[in-house]
């Protein structure tokens, strides 16, 4: 299906409007939430139903990883810094990557989208017009799945996986308290500004908790109406491959 | 202080942005043009004579913070840097200094002198194409300035001055990226003058205290004290950086 380019805000006024002819897929929500397990399963769909997917991943663009990496292990970044940085990232990868991508007919899943850095940047006390406006020149994904669940599953399995780190704590907004109580402390507010945005920009809410695969089944669920193509005479299959 | 620190540290930033004059006891002094307008050797001079009269002056100038340079330097060998990518890094610059450079000496009652402000970005950014709302938006943050002066100049007298001082015109001050033309002087000539339009179209949107730079530097330099006086005229230096014994507060006018 060929769109026209769909901005969230301002947009990128200097770009050839031309269309794209792929998808824009975000899935969104809290680390522990599944996120990555579950854009693994929905490439492996996809490319098996005969789809083109890249994936793109929150800040692993080339131009200012490196200096995000120092400046975290630094704590060189204040809160403002530390949002427009992030939103460097994307801007970078948005240009170089997801919108290239779109407009060759690919499908791609992206893990964490503006969303992210918003709720990030809100639950920090930056201002809710000052940050909307910043994102603005993001493109309109097709669809957002947020992932959701609950504190302490979230808490529980980042334990699990990794450990907690110093930023995704909060420990820059709790200087002095215990991480664990600072990881709690912080992701509750994260989830509020999710709730709230889900709202704002329509999110598809999925709960996290249940089995992989029934979460994988869901997601499958509601591709299906808008991975649509001119030519394609069989819909996709929810279930192949078997989960 | 515990508690203020606090707040600060959780709220964005609690200035009142471009909009509306800050209350700090310091002055912030901006200087803007296009390349080549002569606003830097404008700026040392000013600095000279406020230093010479007691007044403690601060200087920071436009893209210098060590935060980002990597990653701008990186960015533009590679020629990757895109309006918004290049107007960003410049934003995340201009953050990192009104944090650490530019709002501590206006709280200590200092004179801030800026080399390019925020309106750079305004003209530049603009003329590479982003939308003028939206970095008028992200710059909202910014205090607005005591003085800004704009260095007008023409493009060609510009590009005269930039030639004879240095061998080569850069890259993205030409505005190369935006594939106006494969001459150099040619996509400066146009890239600039679209800068320039954009300066001119803001001079009275931000009263913008506007100077002929085509007149002899001293010339210039005289209209930009005399504006300074006229502008300022309310400041009071909180300690003299000449002599440190009459440390007290001290106007202007009187602290030759």
């Amino acid at each position: 299906m060929i769109k026209p380019l769909t901005f969230i805000g301002q947009g990128l006024p200097y770009l050839d409007p031309g269309h794209l002819s792929g998808w824009l897929i975000v899935v969104e929500g809290s680390d522990g939430a599944g996120r990555t397990t579950q854009i693994q399963l929905l490439r492996g769909w996809l490319e098996y139903q005969g789809y083109g997917v890249v994936d793109t991943d929150w800040t692993l663009s080339p131009l200012v990883s490196t200096t995000i990496g120092l400046a975290k292990e630094g704590h060189a970044m204040n809160v403002l810094t530390f949002n427009l940085l992030y939103a460097t990232d994307f801007a970078d990868r948005l240009e170089h990557e997801i919108i290239p991508a779109l407009r060759a007919g690919f499908v791609v899943l992206s893990d964490r989208y503006i969303y992210t850095a918003i709720a990030r940047a809100l639950a920090r006390g930056a201002d809710r017009e000052w940050v909307r406006n910043l994102f603005g020149f993001a493109l309109q994904p097709d669809i957002v799945f947020y992932l959701k669940a609950d504190v302490q599953t979230l808490a529980r399995r980042t334990l699990l996986a990794a450990g907690l780190d110093y930023w995704e704590s909060g420990l820059d907004q709790n200087p002095g308290m215990d991480p664990y109580d600072s990881f709690i402390h912080y992701q509750r507010r994260l989830l509020r500004e999710y709730s709230r945005l889900a709202k704002e920009f329509n999110f598809v809410t999925v709960n996290a908790k249940p089995a992989i695969s029934t979460v994988q089944r869901h997601l499958r669920e509601h591709l299906l109406p808008i991975l649509t193509s001119e030519g394609r005479e069989h819909t996709l299959d929810v279930e192949e491959p078997r989960l | 202080m515990g508690l203020n620190g606090r707040r600060d540290n959780q709220r964005q930033m609690n200035t009142p942005g471009l909009g509306q004059a800050h209350d700090y006891p310091g002055k912030l002094i901006v200087v803007e043009g296009i390349d080549g307008s002569g606003k830097s050797t404008q700026a040392q001079l000013l600095q000279k004579w406020l230093l010479n009269r007691g007044v403690p002056v601060f200087f920071t100038e436009w893209n210098s913070s060590p935060l980002v340079r990597r990653a701008t330097k990186a960015g533009k060998k590679k020629n990757r840097l895109t309006p918004t990518t290049f107007s960003l890094l410049h934003l995340t610059d201009f953050a990192d200094r009104l944090t650490y450079q530019i709002i501590p000496p206006l709280k200590a009652g200092m004179v801030v002198i800026a080399d390019r402000y925020a309106f750079t970005a305004f003209a530049r950014d603009v003329a590479r194409g982003v939308h003028p709302q939206w970095v008028r938006e992200a710059y909202s943050f910014a205090v607005r300035p005591d003085i800004a002066f704009y260095f007008k100049v023409t493009v060609e007298c510009s590009l005269d001055r930039l030639q004879s001082s240095r061998a080569k015109i850069k890259f993205y001050e030409a505005g190369m990226d935006l594939n106006l033309s494969r001459n150099v002087e040619e996509s400066f000539c146009i890239f600039q003058g679209q800068v320039l339009e954009q300066y001119d179209a803001m001079s009275d949107e931000y009263d913008f205290e506007v100077i002929d730079a085509e007149l002899p530097i001293d010339v210039q330099q005289l209209m930009v004290r005399r504006a300074v006086e006229r502008r300022v005229a309310d400041y009071m230096a909180p300690f003299s950086t000449r002599t440190p014994a009459r440390a007290g507060m001290l106007p202007l006018s009187e602290a030759r």
